[in-house]
């Protein structure tokens, strides 16, 4: 017990915790804003394997750290329109085309990888973001060291969080996007484009998802390897239906999970580690994600046109 | 009121739509002055909607042009439409549900690009339309929370919000009780009288004569009349709207038997938004035709689901034929002789990609002669379909044609087919002729008199107040899930039943 | 420009979008071919040589294809009732389980007895895998989808800690593998003398029932029903959850069957790397048949001749062979679109 305390009071465990909710929060603003609009992107998933390649290779090419963000985003918004293009306009599956998404991005850039590194086996690292101390703030007790003693790519998850808040609840913009995932007919009727706002919700969206990859090769793992995405993309879907489609409470929702993570990881090397097999703790993750949704299906207040097409002129 | 003498608004000329071999309207020319109300008339499927999507700029019309203000109005853009002062008050509202009504009624008039909402103005100007018009409702309310008549005030708003000049109101009437509709008809008076004009579309005759200056008459997709509302009289409208004289069933005098189903302090739990049944009493018996009304949203679908065997009583008994109704499913209602034609017959009354014969049997699949041993025999399908298809006058393809390429009508009458053919002792009729053509809707209701006359006990529930009359031996009205007693045909005017509607009646009579 | 519904499509548009959607994915991937410096006919024709060549090759290639026609299926069962299965690889593999944790000695009954049971154990643990995310769904509205995703991993790293511990083989060299099946356990070949086991006439075997149940019985009337409209199927008296348990039990119970027929026909152990994602192809292999039992088949068989064939051809040419992912991944997307544009045109 004491040493379940001693963790959870260490500044180390919170700072690990905000660097594993990073691209967590990225990825889970962008899926949540494309399901806000009432598309479900079940392509996170590769388009996060897309963005931590995209950044990384970008990089390690000559590029700066931020352009290589810009690569990511970029990347990601490529996959996006693909995936709004079939959706939204076309109508098609989302769960299908999302899919598709997914194994057409993974493949695609597995191949690219391998074509660009022939013959590496372990794989480059570049010199990816270092941490930044926030003047006077950084020197605060416990949240000090785990909160503004981080890449500044964590600080940018955190603002687009709160940028995402800000336009979805308070301005035009936002209010046609939330309209767009409840009722497209009335926004039509109003003479708001549907499709128009639909197809950048998922574009914009997918470029976070890609952002959110890009922080592990970027800010994490300095690194490119196969399967680094590991599953975090469907763990987003699961985060955003626990924050209830809320933005502060998916970031909350986004921490909460890191923390659990960050947990595991050091509750292996204690007695209780030793007792239960690790792969038990690498499990817990995923377990956990699924017993969120089951206790917020009750509550959680659903776009209403998430997933429903809308056609102009159709009922 | 007054015929008013000012310059023309809007000014549709020759609008020809074509739906592929479909002409929904056909040479539709149609003006409307400053200060003027125009109702638009005619039957189902005479191409009213289609019109006023047209003007809205929802459709590009094939043919013809529209002007507004004297100015071309661009086709297919409904911002256009808008942006000239054109508001629309849909059939069915253009509402997102979890928005609060200011949101509503905000949606889409500010630049989408504008960094803040402009909350604290947009306030201000509701609660300053609100009072000018008459139109209370909680700006900060969400729709959800709002009953069917406070959601109409939002549509009108959202017009009135953007400075229309002109006021299409598609069917404006048909869910509120007739109280709300005088309401409607005053706010509709103020608006004249700034200056407004209004399109009005309707199919009641005496609602038009109430508030039309000047009538123009659809049928088949053309105008065949056009008159000041003054000088020409409902049966001539009605003449001119059917096309013939209309033949309302005359119907013979009841033989009421035996109750067949009956409900006893039936409580059913609300459904989301919907209203569930609180503490009903009612029977159904054989050789009656039981009516309810009632503003949608009351209660009608929990009564409906009951009956269906989608719903069970949380509290209070049901007896099917004098025995307590048992596990209560829609598989037991069905073996129960409940003949059940569900509202929405495309969301749940057909399955749109199968086949005729495959939802002539989508009910009966489980039992012989469809099935054996749980082998299924496409052959008897086959022959159910096309025996339906023959009886029931079901215009298609054939029994192997998908159903969803049929119309309305016909898809209806395959329903009311499958089910009469089983000689159902009990028969829900939902809404049976929403949206169906005057051939169809006469049909239908032909058929469920005679069910009647063969000692069915009938159930028919409608939003439509005129069709329960015309058709109902007994009445009840449904107000927030509780019931009225019955009232005999005859008994109650329009007005009175409306009272009961709003619910004004219970709390006297509690 | 704007969308409008066709009501029926003719038979050339039926036909002539989905090859039309074939050709531009071969295109696509061709052009990804030229990108990595290769001749894409040389290397067009190294794929159809290393998949369809020899025998070697096409018994490889059929080998291949046996999981795959069971992972489609399960699949395309599933997605008839619009129960969106994702989980096939768990199901896979938690039937590779049962048939490790029988056929390794446990039980030592004869082949004709031994077999049927093995089978039998591998599809109740595949359908097992399956009923929890569906008792999510029905029970609490839980989109099954994630949970069948989510499951993938635990399910793999479930079978991690069985091949390091419990399930572990004493004689494997600390590598994580399971004992080897005994004698009894193992399919035999579906002709003597050529490499091609039983694995293969089951999964034949299984289509075909699959597609009797779809179009023969009420169970599969029910299916195809609640998929179109859950509503109208819940109005005409059907039993919709326990349509989508008994979907459920019959899509977990084909995957995991991919599972018995890789460890007893194919590999005679458990690994980790039993499944180079069969359960994921799956979905490409339902969605290029369109869900059609026997299609699937046939779409498995073109898939498996497609990794098998860019596997030798990424040996000789030295193109990646993830480019076979890349084509096998667009053909779905495209796929998807021709099917929708069948039942859409294009208005001005």
């Amino acid at each position: 017990m004491t040493e379940l305390l001693e963790i959870l009071l260490s500044a180390s465990f919170w700072a690990a915790a905000i660097r594993i909710a990073s691209p967590l929060i990225f990825a889970a603003m962008g899926e949540l804003i494309c399901e806000r609009a009432g598309v479900l992107n079940l392509g996170i998933e590769g388009i996060m394997v897309v963005g931590a390649f995209a950044g990384w290779m970008a990089v390690y090419s000559g590029l700066g750290l931020w352009p290589g963000v810009g690569v990511a985003l970029l990347s990601g918004m490529a996959f996006g329109l693909l995936h709004a293009t079939l959706t939204v306009p076309f109508g098609l599956s989302q769960h299908v085309v999302g899919l598709g998404i997914t194994l057409l991005a993974t493949s695609a850039t597995y191949y690219a990888y391998r074509l660009a590194l022939p013959q590496v086996t372990t794989p480059p690292k570049i010199d990816a973001f270092d941490p930044y101390a926030i003047p006077i703030l950084s020197d605060l007790p416990l949240i000090g060291p785990a909160l503004f003693t981080q890449t500044p790519l964590t600080y940018a998850a955190f603002a687009t969080a709160a940028l995402v808040a800000f336009v979805l609840f308070r301005t035009p913009l936002g209010l046609a996007l939330r309209a767009c995932g409840e009722n497209p007919a009335a926004v039509a009727a109003q003479g708001l484009p549907v499709t128009g706002l639909r197809m950048g919700a998922v574009i914009v969206g997918s470029g976070l998802m890609a952002v959110g990859g890009a922080f592990l090769t970027m800010s994490a793992f300095d690194s490119f390897f196969f399967e680094m995405v590991n599953g975090r993309g469907w763990i987003c879907i699961a985060l955003v239906v626990f924050g209830a489609w809320r933005p502060g409470k998916t970031l909350l929702g986004a921490i909460l999970f890191a923390a659990f993570d960050a947990l595991q990881i050091r509750l292996q090397q204690t007695p209780l580690g030793a007792a239960l097999p690790y792969q038990a703790f690498l499990a817990a993750p995923y377990i956990l994600s699924i017993l969120a949704l089951v206790v917020m299906s009750r509550r959680a207040q659903v776009p209403a046109a998430l997933m429903v097409p809308f056609r102009k002129g159709e009922r | 009121m007054t015929p008013p003498s000012g310059e023309t608004v809007l000014r549709l000329a020759d609008i020809t739509v074509r739906f592929g071999p479909v002409t929904a309207n056909e040479g539709v020319s149609l003006t409307l002055r400053r200060g003027e109300v125009v109702a638009l008339l005619g039957e189902n499927g005479a191409g009213k909607t289609t019109l006023m999507n047209v003007l809205f700029g929802l459709y590009a019309a094939d043919e013809g042009t529209v002007e507004l203000f004297g100015q071309p109005l661009p086709p297919g853009n409904p911002r256009a439409a808008l942006e000239a002062g054109v508001g629309m008050v849909h059939q069915h509202f253009a509402l997102a549900e979890n928005l609060t009504v200011l949101d509503n009624i905000t949606l889409g008039t500010r630049s989408l690009w504008s960094p803040g909402a402009g909350r604290r103005a947009a306030r201000a100007k509701v609660e300053g339309l609100a009072t000018e018009y008459g139109l209370r409702v909680d700006p900060d309310a969400t729709v959800a929370s709002l009953g069917v008549g406070q959601r109409q005030r939002v549509e009108i708003l959202k017009a009135l919000y953007r400075d229309a000049r002109i006021l299409i109101l598609d069917e404006p009437t048909a869910v509120l009780t007739p109280q709300e509709s005088l309401d409607l008809f005053a706010t509709l008076r103020k608006a004249v009288a700034k200056g407004l004009s209004i399109l009005f579309i309707s199919h009641k005759l005496h609602e038009v004569e109430a508030v039309s200056d000047r009538v123009v008459v659809l049928r088949q997709g053309r105008v065949v009349a056009e008159a000041a509302t003054a000088d020409t009289t409902r049966t001539e409208m009605a003449r001119l709207m059917v096309g013939a004289e209309i033949a309302t069933p005359e119907p013979r005098p009841a033989l009421p038997g035996a109750a067949r189903v009956t409900l006893r302090d039936v409580s059913t739990p609300a459904r989301g938004t919907a209203t569930g049944l609180r503490g009903v009493s009612m029977s159904l018996r054989a050789g009656l035709i039981t009516g309810l009304v009632g503003v949608s949203g009351n209660g009608q679908s929990a009564l409906a689901g009951l009956l269906a065997g989608l719903e069970r009583p949380s509290a209070g008994e049901m007896e099917i034929r004098g025995a307590p109704s048992g596990p209560w499913t829609p598989r037991a209602a069905i073996a129960a002789g409940i003949g059940r034609i569900p509202e929405d017959r495309h969301g749940s009354g057909t399955v749109g990609d199968f086949d005729l014969a495959e939802n002539a049997m989508l009910e009966l699949y489980a039992r012989p002669p469809f099935s054996r041993g749980g082998w299924i025999d496409r052959k008897a399908a086959r022959a159910w379909a096309e025996r339906v298809i023959d009886r029931y006058d079901v215009r298609c393809p054939g029994p192997e044609a998908p159903i969803r390429l049929l119309s309305g009508g016909n898809m209806q009458k395959l329903i009311l087919g499958r089910v009469m053919e089983t000689s159902p002792e009990v028969i829900l009729a939902n809404q049976p002729v929403r949206g169906l053509d005057i051939g169809a809707l006469t049909y239908v209701h032909e058929q469920l008199l005679a069910a009647r006359d063969r000692g069915a006990a009938v159930l028919l529930i409608s939003e439509d107040l005129d069709e329960v009359i015309s058709l109902s031996d007994v009445i009840h009205a449904i107000s927030e899930g509780r019931l009225s007693p019955p009232f005999a045909r005859g008994t109650m005017t329009p007005a009175e039943l409306g009272e009961w509607m709003t619910g004004a009646r219970f709390d006297d009579a509690a | 420009m704007r969308l409008e519904p066709i009501p029926a499509p003719s038979l050339a548009r039926r036909l002539g979008l989905p090859a039309f959607a074939l050709i531009l994915t071969a295109l696509v991937a061709m052009g990804l071919v030229a990108l990595a410096g290769a001749a894409p006919g040389e290397v067009a024709w190294l794929v159809l040589k290393g998949a369809a060549g020899s025998q070697f090759a096409l018994l490889e290639t059929l080998n291949r294809a046996t999981p795959l026609i069971f992972t489609g299926l399960a699949v395309a069962v599933a997605f008839r009732a619009k129960l969106w299965n994702i989980g096939a690889e768990a199901q896979l593999y938690l039937g590779a389980v049962a048939t490790v944790v029988l056929g390794t000695g446990l039980l030592d009954w004869p082949p004709a007895v031994l077999l049927p049971v093995l089978a039998v154990a591998a599809m109740a643990a595949g359908a097992l895998a399956l009923l929890v995310p569906t008792f999510l769904k029905t029970r609490f509205g839980v989109d099954e989808v994630v949970t069948t995703l989510l499951l993938n991993f635990v399910a793999l790293l479930f079978v991690s800690y069985l091949l390091e511990g419990p399930l572990k083989d004493p004689m494997g060299l600390g590598w994580p593998k399971s004992p080897p099946l005994i004698d009894e356990a193992r399919l035999p070949r579906l002709v003597e003398g050529l490499r091609l086991h039983w694995g293969f006439g089951l999964a034949l075997i299984a289509a075909a029932l699959v597609w009797v149940i779809q179009t023969r019985t009420i169970w599969g009337f029910e299916i195809r029903a609640v998929g179109l409209n859950a509503e109208a199927a819940r109005f005409a008296g059907m039993p919709v959850n326990a349509v989508l348990v008994r979907t459920a039990i019959l899509s977990g119970g084909l995957a995991a069957l991919a599972g018995f027929s890789e460890v007893a026909g194919a590999k005679g152990a458990l690994t980790l790397d039993l499944s180079p994602g069969f359960g994921y192809t799956g979905i490409i292999v339902a969605m290029l048949a369109l869900l059609h039992p026997l299609g699937v088949v046939v779409a498995a068989i073109f898939v498996a001749g497609i990794f098998v064939g860019a596997d030798s051809m990424s040996r000789a040419a030295g193109v990646p062979s993830f480019i076979a992912d890349i084509l096998l991944a667009s053909a779905l997307l495209a796929m998807v679109l021709a099917l929708g544009l069948t039942r859409l045109r294009i208005r001005r």
